[in-house]
């Protein structure tokens, strides 16, 4: 029995002394509820996969669809018939790259300053501002795009060049919203590096940049290494915002001034129309939620694996 | 060390290290500027928002409602009847029947009734609006421009986040348009998702953390939890959309129950809604609550086993209660979170436009979020503003419900 072996014991140096009374009836019932409030979670993955995989198996069953072409050609248009899932990819893509550019160096040398340089009255104010920033509603995120970020961009570069809805600006947003997460997951990370390391730099006559960059961010690297690979698996995922100012129309270009839209944007769109069940266009939607899923899916176990095999444990 | 270290001295090394100096300090520099940056961005977004959400607008009425006075009683002072027969004489027999279909003239209150003659009769049209710095330091020009292009209509100051915007429906005029159908679908919607998620996300935690011993199955649950954390928002709504609105949809959609909403009569229901977000905020609320769990002493444990209790009744008389404070924390963050999702929903199948308060779990909804997608989707300027007023609502919202967890976990944590 599992619950047998998790039994709280006092070890002693011979024998296990199991001062627990046994459980009266009734707790077998309630253990056997807990038990199925934790399997909901697997259950959740089951549905997951079953019906993203059921809906995409009916989609690439359909004469119209092959798969060859669903991973060579470049042109989503579901009314001709034409699903290539390119233009989506290289637009999540675009954002997601952008968003990177913006969110880890900014990230990650916020976390170096919060973990090495801020004094503790600057962290105790810092650290809540970057919690509003994380708590903030990305639909709102969505609506500073639109009205803020796509202005600016085409009044710096002009209204010739960017277009109303742009991956530009999607991107910039986004990097802004995931700028929090990079941060305090690398200064998690940085703060986890104990002191002695410090230290012993100083010792040698470090100045404290070369003490961080040299020590401590080596020293903390599978953590930041991880915190860069959440932060991409949320950049493929987010929604709103390339949903409001990416565009609403697939389109395979490279132009970050030019609209496109994503995976993402694409599921919401169509999805938020009037959609028939058990239409190619439906089905398509799980095809493409699939491949997101299994790409994020990816992404964090790659992160947890970084984890786990580069940690360097101090003691 | 076979080799020398050949280390600078003298000069070389004054030179040596001024140039690290010179570097280390040029990197705090670029260091707190990007904090700052990070800051800037923040106050630009709430700048944005809060200037979108007041400001001049260029409004012109169709009918002067100075005109629509009975014996010298101006509209805002008339009774109902007074208004319906304002009413009555403005619009056409058919209009009227439609609305006293919709529900008589007896059963309405005067302000709906006020409603109706502002909407139908008055016509107030917003033609123009302005940003609120605009308004301030350029109300001359906006004067002019005014002037010239809606020569009939008025120029005023309005706050597009008043009372009205929190009592009224949801409408297609924006001079009208409130937030209350999204408001009471939002509160509805996280009823469920709490009283769903709450219980067994709890559940789950005492299982993993109390229960479950060190077997691949629970190994494979734990590392699922974490992965589902990660898994994205609008996955869980297609999964929402596959699993609650189409495969039980006699269950959503209120059949089983015979109370369908003769207006839905599908599973796009708010139940759906709030049974997506359940499964959404789940993992969260596990991993927030496993570690409230994890931080109760063992020795309390002991002491209860010590004393002769049965392992339930040490988890729920001795572990709970002092857990109970971090859990309501951690519950209360993820509902937050579950508040402001909006991709999830819309997947779902949240209502386009619904002037109706939701009724039920089975009735259609609209949630905040989606109110301010919407809103903000629409290439008018009147309808940024909204979408502004709206978001200033959310945020409001979610910091008071964030303010709560801080003194709900201050309150206990001196109590115990």
């Amino acid at each position: 029995m599992a619950s047998e072996m998790a039994m709280e014991r006092i070890v002693t140096s011979e024998k296990t002394i199991n001062l627990r009374r046994r459980p009266r009836p009734g707790e077998a019932l309630i253990q056997g509820f807990l038990f199925f409030c934790g399997a909901v979670s697997i259950l959740t993955t089951l549905g997951i996969v079953y019906e993203l995989g059921k809906e995409a198996w009916l989609f690439f069953g359909s004469p119209e669809v092959s798969l060859v072409d669903f991973f060579t050609k470049t042109r989503w248009q579901p009314t001709i018939g034409e699903f290539g899932i390119w233009p989506l990819v290289t637009a999540t893509g675009m954002t997601t790259v952008i968003a990177m550019l913006v969110a880890l160096p900014l990230g990650l040398a916020v976390a170096i300053y919060l973990s090495e340089y801020a004094s503790a009255r600057a962290r105790s104010v810092l650290k809540p501002i970057m919690e509003v920033l994380a708590g903030i509603p990305t639909v709102v995120y969505g609506y500073f795009a639109l009205t803020f970020m796509t202005p600016l961009l085409r009044s710096i570069f002009g209204r010739d060049v960017v277009e109303i809805y742009n991956t530009a600006s999607a991107g910039l947003v986004m990097g802004i919203l995931i700028l929090p997460l990079v941060a305090s997951m690398s200064e998690d990370a940085l703060s986890a590096v104990p002191r002695a390391l410090r230290e012993a730099a100083y010792g040698l006559g470090a100045t404290r940049f070369e003490t961080a960059v040299k020590i401590v961010v080596p020293a903390a690297l599978s953590g930041i290494g991880a915190a860069i690979i959440v932060a991409v698996s949320r950049a493929v995922g987010e929604t709103m915002i390339v949903a409001l100012a990416a565009g609403a129309g697939p389109a395979f270009t490279f132009n970050p001034f030019k609209a496109a839209e994503t995976m993402t944007g694409h599921i919401v769109r169509i999805s938020g129309g009037d959609l028939s069940y058990d239409s190619l266009d439906y089905n398509s939607l799980f095809a493409i939620g699939l491949l997101l899923f299994l790409i994020t899916l990816a992404l964090n176990i790659i992160s947890q694996r970084v984890v786990r095999r580069f940690r360097e444990v101090y003691e | 060390m076979s080799q020398q270290l050949a280390l600078p001295e003298g000069e070389a090394l004054r030179h040596n290290l001024q140039r690290r100096n010179r570097l280390a300090r040029i990197w705090l520099v670029v260091f707190q500027a990007s904090t700052i940056i990070g800051i800037i961005f923040l106050s630009a977004l709430l700048y944005k928002v809060i200037i979108q959400s007041f400001g001049l607008v260029a409004i012109q009425n169709k009918v002067d409602p100075a005109s629509l006075a009975i014996e010298g009683v101006p509209l805002e002072e008339q009774t109902r009847e007074q208004l319906t027969e304002t009413l009555r004489a403005n619009v056409s027999k058919g209009l009227m029947r439609r609305f006293e279909s919709e529900k008589p003239f007896e059963e309405r209150t005067r302000e709906e009734v006020y409603v109706l003659v502002l909407e139908r009769v008055v016509e107030p049209k917003i033609m123009a609006s302005w940003s609120l710095p605009d308004s301030l330091f350029r109300r001359a020009a906006i004067e002019a421009e005014v002037r010239e292009k809606y020569p009939e209509a008025q120029l005023q100051f309005r706050s597009w986040l008043t009372a009205e915007f929190l009592r009224q429906p949801q409408s297609s005029k924006p001079e009208l348009a409130g937030v209350r159908t999204a408001i009471l679908g939002s509160l509805w919607t996280i009823l469920i998702t709490i009283l769903v998620a709450f219980p067994v996300g709890v559940g789950a935690a005492i299982y993993l953390e109390e229960y479950a011993s060190d077997n691949w199955f629970n190994r494979i649950i734990q590392t699922n939890i974490n992965n589902l954390a990660g898994v994205p928002s609008i996955i869980y709504g297609m999964l929402g959309l596959a699993l609650f609105v189409r495969g039980l949809e006699p269950l959503t959609s209120g059949k089983l129950f015979g109370t369908v909403d003769p207006t839905t009569a599908n599973g796009r229901t708010i139940i759906s809604a709030g049974l997506t977000l359940a499964l959404l905020v789940l993992p969260l609320l596990i991993i927030n609550a496993q570690e409230a769990i994890r931080a109760v002493p063992r020795s309390l444990r002991q002491a209860s086993y010590g004393v002769g209790a049965t392992q339930w009744q040490t988890i729920w008389h001795h572990v709970l209660p002092n857990a109970l404070p971090g859990i309501l924390t951690g519950t209360i963050l993820s509902i937050s979170r579950a508040i402001g999702e909006t991709a999830p929903l819309v997947v779902v199948g949240a209502s386009t436009f619904i002037a109706l308060d939701p009724t039920g779990p089975f009735s259609k909804f609209t949630t905040l979020p989606i109110q301010i997608y919407q809103w903000t989707a629409r290439p008018q300027a009147e309808f940024r503003n909204l979408a502004a007023a709206a978001i200033l609502v959310l945020l409001v919202l979610l910091l008071s419900l964030n303010a709560t967890a801080v003194l709900l976990r201050n309150r206990f944590s001196r109590r115990l």
